[in-house]
């Protein structure tokens, strides 16, 4: 149904002396489809609400996996004080030389009013994950359920490939696992015990990460993404990995 | 008949032992001191991989993660393919003035990939892993994997060559040296790949480097012939011979052309990086007056580039002398130039267009001794094994 836009389009452009209901029905769906929302009934793009900053046509992908988990930012809610990373530590085990979230600092002395912003960062859970792609041996892997980047630590050679291509900085070697550590939305020690949450983003005391399925109309995560009030962005977008980790503020 | 077999393959060691210890204090003295750095060099390796810990041991870190030892790998396995390629010219495509330095260069070529593989073997973290998963658990999307296994392809192809030459089997040589010729092209543009296929790294991305790659390779060959051929007849102490002589003049007028194309492809690089991308025009910053700024003037551009083409312009090969120091540039100014080409791509930042104090600063790499030791390894063998190659095969005298 998506793909019959163009013609849409071609058609109401051939006959602009007369629009019928049928062709005003096609160009709502047709504004909604760039802008991103129309979601068919049933499936639909990885990110859409943020589909008009990309090229026409680069999210026009059902979901691949349910379900589709993803997380949105609330960037300007972030207070910086690290409570995620502790937890995130703290469940995973992560060693004191290596992170797999942390929050970044941004100063603008020059700002009115609020001089200072935090972005927290993580991987990404790219659809098209470079790291992926890059990986010889098939270490780091999509999981075909869930859409998480996993690891299967007893294949990884140590190539350290997967952490110069991955956009995100979101990789690095774990000695005490003898292989590449990154974020799993807790899914070793959290999702696949039949939690519903993250380590971060249950600790976070202003709820700035928001964890959900985004293939689910029901899920805040859902929510957020497609409403057209507030922009909702990605990071590094040029890098064209499809992330699946939301910006927004509000 | 078994017994005879054994007998001769026997004789053939004792001469060619015989050879190697009757070759003077100076040839000695240079093959014991290139086998200890070739023993530092893998004690170091392991030391820091399995003992130590890389994180400790390597500069390589998680923002540059691709280091020296990717960028020694690289320069060997780019030399490998050039004399497999240069060596190509003569036995394979019948260029006559380029035969007769076909069975050097292609035992070179064997020994330079070797060499390659012991230094990237000791920088991953867990090769013996490689050896299984390569193939249990192939990813065809993955540039490193396609390598991997063409080189592996390419390395064989070589041996098989190269026992077929030293058997005056040139027809069947040839094919194996032309199969090695379509895996080593492979493999190498697959270097390339490793590094232009990932579009998060801006300086990398782009089909420059499968192509340079290739260029570049035939300059290293065509050098890498030059410079051992001559020091080959140091070792025995003779005077090239005209048929040499003329078929090195022919090899350093391919090592002159190829580095005009080399500085072409050079200055279209720089020139493109000057309306690049924020990360383009830093990573050009960093080479024209950052920290790059002394490797990139004086080893890549001045030593590596100018002065030789013009040393191989004046001699037009017929000096032996400054064809051999021409050669000797280049090879050791390539180093240079794949340390700086791997690094170069990782130093901005991640996030750098955020603004955020984390990721503010130019990311920063300095080898260590551990690293170094690694390096001299692969020279170390690399070395050896000429040295030890020439005596065995007695020069390669075609009597």
């Amino acid at each position: 149904m998506m793909r019959k836009a163009p013609d849409a389009e071609k058609k109401l452009f051939d006959k602009p002396e007369k629009i019928s209901e049928i062709d005003r029905r096609e160009f709502l769906k047709m504004g909604l489809l760039v802008t991103g929302v129309f979601a068919g009934g049933s499936v639909f793009s990885a990110v859409s609400a943020v589909a008009e900053i990309f090229p026409y046509d680069t999210y026009r992908t059902k979901y691949p996996y349910k379900p589709h988990y993803c997380m949105v930012i609330r960037v300007d809610r972030c207070i910086g004080c690290q409570l995620c990373m502790d937890a995130c530590v703290a469940i995973n085990d992560v060693p004191s030389y290596g992170w797999r979230t942390l929050i970044l600092e941004r100063q603008a002395q020059k700002a009115i009013g609020q001089k200072r912003e935090f972005i927290p960062v993580l991987c990404n859970q790219c659809n098209d994950p470079p790291c992926v792609r890059a990986c010889p041996v098939i270490a780091t892997y999509k999981d075909k359920q869930n859409g998480i980047v996993m690891m299967n630590n007893k294949k990884c050679i140590g190539c350290k490939i997967c952490m110069a291509a991955c956009p995100y900085d979101a990789r690095y070697y774990c000695e005490e696992k003898g292989a590449i550590d990154k974020c799993d939305f807790c899914f070793e020690t959290k999702l696949s015990r039949g939690e519903k949450t993250t380590a971060c983003s249950e600790a976070c005391p202003a709820d700035v990460r928001v964890f959900g399925d985004l293939s689910d109309p029901h899920d805040r995560v859902y929510k957020l993404v497609h409403q057209l009030q507030k922009p909702v962005w990605v990071l590094k977008k040029e890098a064209g990995a499809k992330p699946n980790i939301f910006y927004m503020k509000g | 008949m078994e017994a005879s077999e054994n007998l001769t393959l026997t004789d053939h060691l004792k001469d060619a032992a015989g050879r190697v210890f009757s070759g003077g204090p100076v040839y000695l003295t240079f093959l014991c001191l290139l086998g200890i750095l070739f023993m530092v060099g893998v004690f170091s390796g392991i030391h820091s991989v399995y003992i130590e810990g890389s994180r400790h041991a390597y500069g390589s870190t998680r923002e540059i993660p691709l280091a020296m030892l990717i960028a020694t790998y690289a320069f060997f396995v780019i030399i490998s393919t050039g004399l497999c390629l240069v060596s190509s010219i003569g036995h394979i495509f019948g260029v006559e003035s380029f035969q007769p330095i076909a069975k050097r260069a292609v035992l070179l070529s064997v020994i330079t990939i070797v060499s390659g593989f012991l230094v990237i073997g000791l920088e991953l973290e867990n090769p013996f892993r490689l050896a299984i998963y390569l193939f249990v658990s192939p990813n065809f999307t993955s540039n490193i994997w396609w390598m991997g296994v063409l080189y592996s392809f390419e390395v064989v192809l070589l041996i098989i060559e190269f026992i077929l030459l030293m058997l005056h089997r040139h027809k069947a040589s040839a094919v194996a040296g032309f199969l090695g010729i379509i895996f080593g092209i492979a493999a190498i543009s697959n270097l390339g790949g490793v590094f232009a296929m990932l579009n998060g790294r801006e300086f990398w991305y782009g089909a420059y480097l499968p192509i340079f790659f290739i260029a570049s390779a035939v300059l290293m060959g065509s050098a890498a012939v030059v410079f051992f051929t001559i020091i080959a007849y140091w070792i025995r102490r003779e005077r090239l011979d005209a048929a040499m002589r003329e078929s090195l003049a022919a090899v350093s007028r391919l090592a002159c052309l190829m580095l005009a194309v080399v500085m072409f492809l050079t200055i279209w690089r720089m020139v493109t990086l000057t309306v690049g991308g924020t990360h383009e025009s830093m990573v050009f910053e960093a080479f024209v007056s950052g920290p790059f700024a002394f490797n990139f003037w004086v080893y890549e551009i001045a030593l590596g580039m100018i002065i030789p083409f013009f040393l191989l312009l004046a001699s037009r090969g017929r000096s032996i002398a400054v064809i051999f120091v021409a050669a000797a540039l280049i090879i050791f100014c390539a180093f240079f130039m794949r340390l700086d080409m791997v690094v170069a791509g990782q130093i901005v930042p991640m996030y750098w267009e955020l603004g955020v104090k984390e990721y503010s600063r130019l990311n920063t790499y300095a080898p260590t001794w551990h690293e170094i030791f690694v390096v001299l390894g692969g020279v170390g063998l690399c070395g050896a094994a000429f040295l030890l190659g020439e005596k065995v095969f007695d020069g390669f005298r075609e009597t």
